[in-house]
């Protein structure tokens, strides 16, 4: 193997001219895509967060004039620190909406990860009707979040939803609105999120748990650990990288989240996500292009800590192969 | 919630307990509770959809969701299906989807296999590059790619708009673009374990760099495309961001977007959305029940390698 390695790391010099253009040829396209429409706004994202800009007209680097100056002095200039600032200090759904990432991170972390975990666990050990409660469990995964927030709108209904009904609160006096209400609407949709988000985990637990070498618990077992320790002891710690993996996968998720608030209200009266600012100040009537950007940036300097750790798993492994 | 979280702190208690005293058979009922449990609770809000879409708005209105049904009609999905449009849009949808996930797999495909069978100094920094791309939130990169997207003309064959903004063509653009990165790095991680001897003796007898790559390396790729091409499509044709983003009026949209908008339009009459809703899930459905295995294959492929 090393041999015909080395060979090749030799031959690439002297590749053929054709299979040199064809080297080119599959990388070309490709490249150009991810380059053109990921890693370049990526990147505009960081350049355009410092400047003030509401999409008409053209981007210069001069300063912004300050407030009293006619607003065609405030566009498309360069703004410093200010949209931060602004985000940080005088716009109002901005710190609500760090908050309910960070509960949505945490209720991910907690609830439905653990959830899908114990499902996976259990799934694995061959109890009767495994498979059809694996089907069921995975069910939403295959569904949108568009969807799932349109079919959980019939559960929580004000008026005719079935958890009212349920417990009796469908009357006007005592009808709880669990998705016009501010304080307990985050919750619902975590609800929707975790439904789905614990069968994501399950599946993926359960190619890990397959992957595992099956003497490792016979022998725990044989050495009269309990399933439980066996779990926590042996069959965890080999688990390490899908760990992470699911890690990873929970925090780019919780950054992601959007498509169950957008669909509920819009990001809005309880439900602010920082995806959901960035999306308001881009397709509203009034473009913040520069504002929008900054709160883009907050996203991905969050994101970066998740995506490190994947891809530092990812090259040690290729580093071993 | 409550019960899921009580159920999950259960299991905590019992199961040591259980195994030391009645091994199998305790530990094997509270598996049973819990998992039919859950199990009802995860088809709750799906089958309450259904129902309600099976029923008539006068009926619902009258005695609520959570009522006996006098009578149960299709007439919903019907008028759903002709007073929405909804034709088009999954036609639109269709349009999308196909040539993305076709597209996605050649091009990620050819990168996998220049990555793994071709000696670049650069190859670990194209793994980076795509893989990276792909974790990135949507909306990190929405704000300036909704600029770019109106910025850059496009032929009036391929959008209406003549814009990559507003046009299908547009949202193909984006969905290869976003999810290559998620291709290469499985289909780089299969190809690892593909046996090199084959390929190690085309190269000896002089076959060129798209031979190898087309005639040899992809024929055996087969099992993790049909995997991938199933997540990818089930991924697209449920794509909502990029479509509520980047496309603004009417004709174009795809399925997702156009019952977000149903939902504005049909607000006096929730049994019709219910309706649109659950037609809106027969593509993914049909894969759930035809394609499931792939599906997770799919998956389970990107995590267990990484």
């Amino acid at each position: 193997m090393a041999a015909i390695g080395g060979r090749l790391a030799g031959r690439t010099g002297a590749m053929p001219t054709a299979d040199k253009l064809v080297v080119i040829g599959l990388l070309g396209l490709p490249l150009l895509l991810d380059l053109l429409f990921i890693w370049a706004p990526a990147l505009s994202s960081v350049v355009l967060s410092f400047t003030r800009w509401n999409g008409i007209g053209g981007l210069h680097t001069r300063a912004c004039s300050p407030p009293p100056a006619p607003s065609i002095l405030q566009n498309g200039c360069w703004y410093g620190v200010q949209n931060y600032h602004q985000a940080a200090t005088i716009y109002p759904p901005f710190w609500p909406a760090v908050a309910h990432n960070i509960i949505w991170l945490l209720v991910f972390l907690f609830i439905a990860t653990p959830l899908g975990m114990l499902f996976a666990v259990l799934i694995d050990t061959g109890i009767r009707g495994s498979r059809i409660y694996q089907s069921v469990l995975f069910l939403p995964v295959m569904l949108s979040l568009a969807l799932i927030g349109i079919v959980w709108e019939f559960v929580y209904s004000q008026n005719f939803g079935l958890i009212n009904t349920v417990i009796g609160h469908t009357g006007n006096g005592n009808a709880i609105d669990w998705l016009g209400n501010p304080r307990l609407d985050l919750w619902a949709v975590l609800a929707e999120g975790s439904w789905r988000q614990a069968g994501y985990v399950m599946v993926l637990y359960l190619a890990g748990l397959k992957a595992v070498d099956p003497t490792l618990r016979e022998a725990a077992l044989i050495d009269g650990a309990s399933g439980w320790r066996t779990f926590w002891r042996v069959i965890f710690p080999v688990m390490r990288p899908i760990n992470i993996v699911i890690l990873v996968v929970t925090v780019i998720e919780s950054l992601r989240a959007f498509d169950l608030v957008y669909i509920t209200n819009g990001g809005n009266n309880g439900l602010e996500l920082l995806s959901a600012l960035v999306t308001q100040n881009i397709v509203g009537e009034v473009q913040r292009i520069g504002f929008g950007s900054s709160l883009g940036v907050v996203l991905l300097v969050v994101a970066l800590v998740p995506i490190s750790a994947f891809l530092y798993q990812m090259l040690r492994r290729e580093e071993r192969t | 919630m409550t019960s899921v979280a009580r159920a999950s702190g259960r299991t905590a208690v019992a199961s040591p307990r259980a195994c030391r005293a009645r091994p199998r058979h305790a530990g094997r009922v509270a598996a049973q509770v819990i998992m039919i449990t859950a199990c009802v609770l995860w088809l709750i809000p799906i089958l309450f959809a259904l129902y309600v879409a099976l029923r008539p708005y006068a009926e619902t209105s009258k005695y609520g969701y959570v009522s006996l049904p006098h009578r149960l009609t299709l007439s919903n999905f019907v008028n759903a299906w002709t007073e929405s449009d909804m034709g088009r849009f999954f036609l639109n949808s269709v349009w999308i989807t196909v040539p993305a996930v076709i597209v996605t797999l050649f091009l990620a495909s050819a990168v996998a296999f220049v990555v793994t069978r071709v000696r670049l100094r650069i190859n670990i920094a194209l793994l980076i590059v795509f893989t990276a791309g792909n974790l990135l939130p949507q909306q990190v990169i929405i704000t300036p790619l909704y600029r770019l997207y109106l910025l850059i003309p496009v032929p009036h064959a391929l959008s209406g708009s003549g814009l990559l903004y507003n046009s299908i063509f547009g949202l193909i653009v984006i969905n290869v673009s976003f999810q290559i990165g998620f291709c290469v790095f499985v289909l780089s991680n299969f190809m690892k374990t593909l046996p090199r001897d084959v390929d190690e003796a085309a190269l000896v007898d002089g076959a060129s760099l798209w031979t190898r790559y087309w005639r040899l390396t992809l024929p055996l790729c087969r099992p993790a495309m049909a995997a991938l091409a199933t997540l990818l499509t089930t991924w697209i044709y449920n794509d909502f961001f990029w479509a509520i983003t980047l496309i603004s009026t009417g004709n174009e949209r795809p399925i997702t977007s156009a019952l977000a908008n149903l939902q504005g339009e049909f607000v006096s009459n929730q049994n019709l959305i219910a309706a649109a809703a659950m037609m809106a899930a027969v593509p993914t459905l049909v894969v759930f029940f035809l394609l499931q295995k792939q599906f997770v294959a799919g998956l389970t492929l990107g995590a267990t390698k990484g």
